[in-house]
Parts: structure tokens; C-alpha cells; sequence
């Protein structure tokens, strides 16, 4: 138990400093307290230990002004406490200020709850002129209070039979015209060249083109044509995203009922509270859930201010989903290979080590909760699949969106020309051999004996992606 | 330009040519290497929601070499000419499966 703070000298009203409460240097964190690492730019003028406290305060128990109702609770319970303050390395005013929450603060279960005290009205807050969420610790005790992944890696690779290698994917294009039917056909011609999952775009909700209902239907029969023919199980991200959250779970219980394998949603357009509940429905319902990102960059791109999208993948495992959009470091979209991995890790690793060369500001325990499978997509092809086996291992879906839909024989032979590309990749590299060094190498022996690689590898060896990222340390 | 004919599959390397018993050693010894625990079992059928095949024998918890596991796949393809055959492999630590790819198809097919 805390000491209690006396309610002394009765109400003096006023605006009070921050940094005489909210900044305790002396203050060691519990291990039930929840931790954030804050890169914070005061304004000119605002002294960083002040700035550094008014964000605790702004994030917890703070308002600009003294009230007299304080004197009816104990402060120190629930006060955020800036414990430390560090100037970023090669940074003019910038500081990384670390705060401690108790757990108190936060209701159980809830993300939603959890982000609105820690990145709520302290963001437009006057005296910061830039404020970025780099990373949070979110204690063990609080994390027992979530279910997560509605099923997770291990779950998933069972109910699909699918071991040893990443699993692959593409989104059917374009994202926007196709007729029902047609777009089942495209479905059935990726699936049954070989790859795991398909994927409705993440604009593909259910537009005038292109109703849900129908779209679920053509795409199941396309599933279940494809997995019988080849033998093995296959997937379509069926889109349950909706206008709202009855209309969200209507799709989901239909995707349920056609006993589709695995549905997808849009965690942050939608909203954490939908995504819990979907994430919810889905486990008892038996339904794998990928999970797409759309927004993200708005929150986390720029260095100073927003939310760094390790938090996001943080609290998307907490909230619940079984993939989630992570980057892939070679292709069209940007992201630090350092700086991906170290999220990569969050979402599926157990316990993830403090690692500042890789972003991590703590150490994380993630009390088995189970983890959430990375997905990299995006401007990537079969001359890529040396370097994505080798940065993500096997724990990961690989989208090929143009990369198999772009083939010039069409989505079939698209297919093949990736999965053919994948397995002589594992099987190299379970044999020994270096995926970095003798990648080319690998995908053209497997080249002279399938033609479906060969074209493949004719039309996109010219195609390189050199952009800089913007995301470093 | 192909099209691609309807062909059945077995996941994990059936979009290879057919393993050869050096490859399949190979990759055997991988799954000793990562400290996985090998066994192999059969099917009369390659259903996909066949979760379980038949177990030959137990898993092989001492094997320290790609040849004794290897040995058992040979003595299950001679007994079960006609069954479908895949190597497997397990870890402790995380306690699940970690590895699945075939080995042997029935001769018909």
C-alpha cells in the first residue's frame, strides 16, 4: 500500500506545476505497473521535465486545473509518474520519458479503455509540440485480464495441416469492379496453383458490385473446389468489416455457418472494441482471423508524434487476431529491417528482451498468451522469396498480390511459380544452404524444371525496390 | 503460355520433384539439428481434413542419426507400399508440431 498523501491546508484553488507531482525520478516501477516510453518535443521555452510530467499527468489523473473533488481520492493511487528522462541520442529537444500507470487505471479486457487514458487528450496537449508513443510494457497481471489471438500460430498451423514452411497468400485484384462470380473464379484459379489463402481487399466490404452475402458464397465454392482438387486446406480471407458492429458479427456468423476456415477485419478503422468482440466470436466460433491495418500509417508514420506501430501490434494482440499486416522489409513498403523484426517478435514471441538497437524500450513477458502470425505483402515476387524466408523463418504468410495475379499465364500458374519458389527456398535452406548468399541461385536450379517459375522469373527479374526508410532509430 | 493441370498435393515440398532417400535425409537431418523429435506415419488416403495418420512405430526420441530415422521410412514403404507416407516432427519446448512433409505415394497414383 502506498503511503497516503494527507489532504492538507484545505482547497487552494489554482494551475499548479506538473513536474512538483507528476515527476518522481526516485520512483521505481512495479512490476504491475504499466510502462510507456514517450518521445516527447517540448515547445520552446518548456522545460523538459516539465513537459515530461504534464504528459503523465495529461495520460492519468491530470486536469489543468486544481478541483476541490481531488481532496475525495487518493492521488497517489492512480497518478502516472514520469520516473525518467533521457535526451534522444543525435536529437535536438526531443526526450524519451518513461511513465508509470498503475494497473488501477485501466479497466480489464479493454484496449479501448487502456489507449483512451495513455494516447487520450495528452497528444493535442499545448505546451508539447510533438509527442510519439515508442513502446509500452504492459505488466502480466493486466495482460491475464485478455484472451488474444482467437486461436494463434500453433492452433492455426494444426487446423490447417500446414508445417515447417511460412504459409502463402494474395489479395485478389483489382480491388474494386469484380462481379461476385468472377471474383470466386480468380479465388479458385490461386488457390488450387498452390497457395494457402487468398484475401479480400480491404476496401471490399460490400458495395453496390459486389454484395457480401454473394461474394462469401462464390468464394466458398471456390474453396472447397480447390481443396479438393489439390488435397490440401485452403482459405479466403472473407472481409466481415461493416458499418457496424451487429452488421460485423451477421457476416461473421455467415462465414461461421458456410464452415469457411478464416475471416478478416480492419482492427483500426473498425475500432478495438469491434475487434475484441470479432476476435471474441471467432474463438468460439472455431474462425482463424486476419487482420488488416489500413489507417496505420497515419497514426505511426511520422518520427515525432503518433504511435509507433510496435504499440499497435501490441495492443492487436491483446485485442485479438491471428494475423496482422507487419511490413516486409524487401518490397514496395517501407520499414527498417531491425526495426520490423522487432515488432515481428512482439506479435509472435513468448518473451521479447528490452533491445534499443532494435526498438524495444522493455522488456515484455508475454505470459503465453498465444502468438499472432506477421503477414508481409505488398510489392513482393518469386525473386524476393530468398530474402522473406530468410528475414521472417517460418512463421509468417507471405501475400503475393501482383507477384501471382501478374503472372503471365494467369492466377494458376502464378501460384505455382511462388510456391514452387518457397519449397525449393525451405528445402535449401533446411539443407544447409545460405538463403542470402546463394538466393538467386536456388530459384533459378528450381527454374529449370518449372516452367511456371521460369516465366515467372523472366518477367520480374528486372524489378527492383531501393527506397531508403524512413522508419530508423 | 500452360494451363496448369489439376494435380493433387501433400503441402510441405509436394511442389517439388519427388524427395530422393538423400534428400529426405537431409532434411531429416535438420529436424535433429533444431533438437525436434522425428516419426513418421502412413495413410490409406491424403484427405485434407485427415488431421491424423497412422503412427509406425513411436517417435524416434533417441534417433541421433538421419539414417536410423531414414530406415524407418524405408521398412514402413516396404510395408505399406500402398499407403501415403510423410515424415513429421515435434518440439517439446514449444510442445507442438513443428514439421510435416511426404515421402512416399502409392504406386497407382
Amino acid at each position: 500500500m502506498a503511503p497516503r498523501t494527507q489532504t492538507q491546508a484545505g482547497f487552494q484553488a489554482g494551475v499548479k506545476d506538473y513536474r512538483l507531482t507528476y515527476y518522481t525520478p526516485d520512483y521505481t516501477p512495479k512490476d504491475t505497473d504499466l510502462l510507456a516510453c514517450f518521445r516527447v518535443t517540448p515547445q520552446p521555452g518548456v522545460p523538459p521535465e516539465e513537459a515530461a510530467a504534464a504528459v503523465a499527468a495529461e495520460s492519468s489523473t491530470g486536469t489543468w486545473t486544481t478541483v476541490w473533488t481531488d481532496n475525495l481520492t487518493d492521488l497517489e493511487r492512480y497518478k502516472g509518474r514520469c520516473y525518467d528522462i533521457e535526451p534522444v541520442p543525435g536529437e535536438e529537444n526531443q526526450y524519451f520519458c518513461f511513465v508509470a500507470y498503475p494497473l488501477d487505471l485501466f479497466e480489464e479486457g479493454s484496449v479501448t479503455n487502456m489507449l483512451t487514458s495513455i494516447v487520450g487528450n495528452v497528444f493535442g496537449f499545448k505546451a508539447l509540440k510533438a509527442l510519439r508513443l515508442e513502446d509500452i510494457r504492459v505488466p502480466v497481471a493486466y495482460l491475464k485480464t485478455f484472451q488474444g489471438p482467437p486461436h494463434g500460430i500453433v492452433v492455426e498451423r494444426d487446423k490447417l495441416n500446414k508445417y515447417g514452411r511460412p504459409l502463402l497468400g494474395c489479395t485478389i485484384k483489382p480491388k474494386l469492379g469484380l462481379s461476385a462470380k468472377n471474383y470466386g473464379r480468380a479465388v479458385y484459379e490461386a488457390l488450387r496453383g498452390g497457395l494457402d489463402f487468398t484475401k479480400d481487399d480491404e476496401n471490399i466490404n460490400s458495395q453496390p458490385f459486389m454484395r457480401w452475402r454473394d461474394r462469401f458464397l462464390f468464394v466458398q465454392e471456390a474453396i472447397a473446389k480447390a481443396q479438393a482438387e489439390t488435397g490440401e486446406i485452403k482459405g479466403h480471407y472473407m472481409n466481415v468489416t461493416a458499418p457496424t458492429c451487429e452488421e460485423m458479427l451477421k457476416r461473421a456468423q455467415f462465414a461461421a455457418d458456410l464452415k469457411t476456415p478464416i475471416i478478416m477485419h480492419d482492427y483500426l478503422t473498425a475500432g478495438f472494441t469491434a475487434n475484441t468482440t470479432l476476435a471474441k466470436f471467432c474463438r468460439d466460433n472455431g474462425l482463424l482471423l486476419h487482420i488488416h491495418r489500413a489507417m496505420h500509417a497515419v497514426i505511426d508514420r511520422q518520427k515525432i508524434h503518433g504511435i509507433h506501430f510496435r504499440v499497435l501490434a501490441k495492443c492487436l494482440r491483446m485485442s485479438g487476431g491471428d494475423h496482422l499486416h507487419a511490413g516486409t522489409v524487401v518490397g514496395k513498403l517501407e520499414g527498417d529491417r531491425n526495426i520490423t523484426m522487432g515488432f515481428v517478435d512482439l506479435m509472435r514471441e513468448d518473451y521479447v528482451e528490452e533491445d534499443r538497437s532494435r526498438g524495444i524500450f522493455f522488456t515484455q513477458d508475454w505470459a503465453s498468451m498465444p502468438g499472432v502470425m506477421p503477414v508481409a505483402s505488398g510489392g513482393i515476387h518469386v525473386w524476393h522469396m530468398p530474402a522473406l524466408l530468410e528475414i521472417f523463418g517460418d512463421d509468417a504468410v507471405l501475400q503475393f498480390g501482383g507477384g501471382t495475379l501478374g503472372h503471365p499465364w494467369g492466377n494458376a500458374p502464378g501460384a505455382t511459380a511462388n510456391r514452387v519458389a518457397l519449397e525449393a527456398c525451405v528445402q535449401a535452406r533446411n539443407e544447409g544452404r545460405d538463403l542470402a548468399r546463394e538466393g538467386n541461385q536456388i530459384i533459378r536450379e528450381a527454374a529449370k524444371w518449372s516452367p511456371e517459375l521460369a516465366a515467372a522469373c523472366e518477367l520480374w527479374k528486372e524489378i527492383k525496390f531501393e527506397f531508403q526508410a524512413v522508419d530508423t532509430l | 503460355m500452360k494451363t496448369l493441370p489439376k494435380q493433387r498435393r501433400y503441402e510441405t515440398l509436394s511442389y517439388l520433384p519427388p524427395l530422393t532417400d538423400a534428400q529426405i535425409a537431409k532434411q531429416i537431418q535438420y529436424i535433429l539439428d533444431k533438437g525436434y523429435i522425428p516419426a513418421v506415419e502412413f495413410n490409406e488416403t491424403s484427405d485434407p481434413g485427415d488431421h491424423f495418420w497412422t503412427l509406425w512405430k513411436l517417435p524416434l526420441f533417441t534417433a541421433t542419426t538421419a539414417q536410423e530415422v531414414l530406415n524407418e521410412v524405408q521398412a514402413c514403404r516396404y510395408e505399406y507400399p500402398d499407403a501415403y507416407i510423410r515424415v513429421v516432427a515435434f518440439d517439446n519446448i514449444k510442445q507442438c508440431q513443428m514439421i510435416s512433409f511426404i515421402v512416399h505415394k502409392p504406386a497407382k497414383i
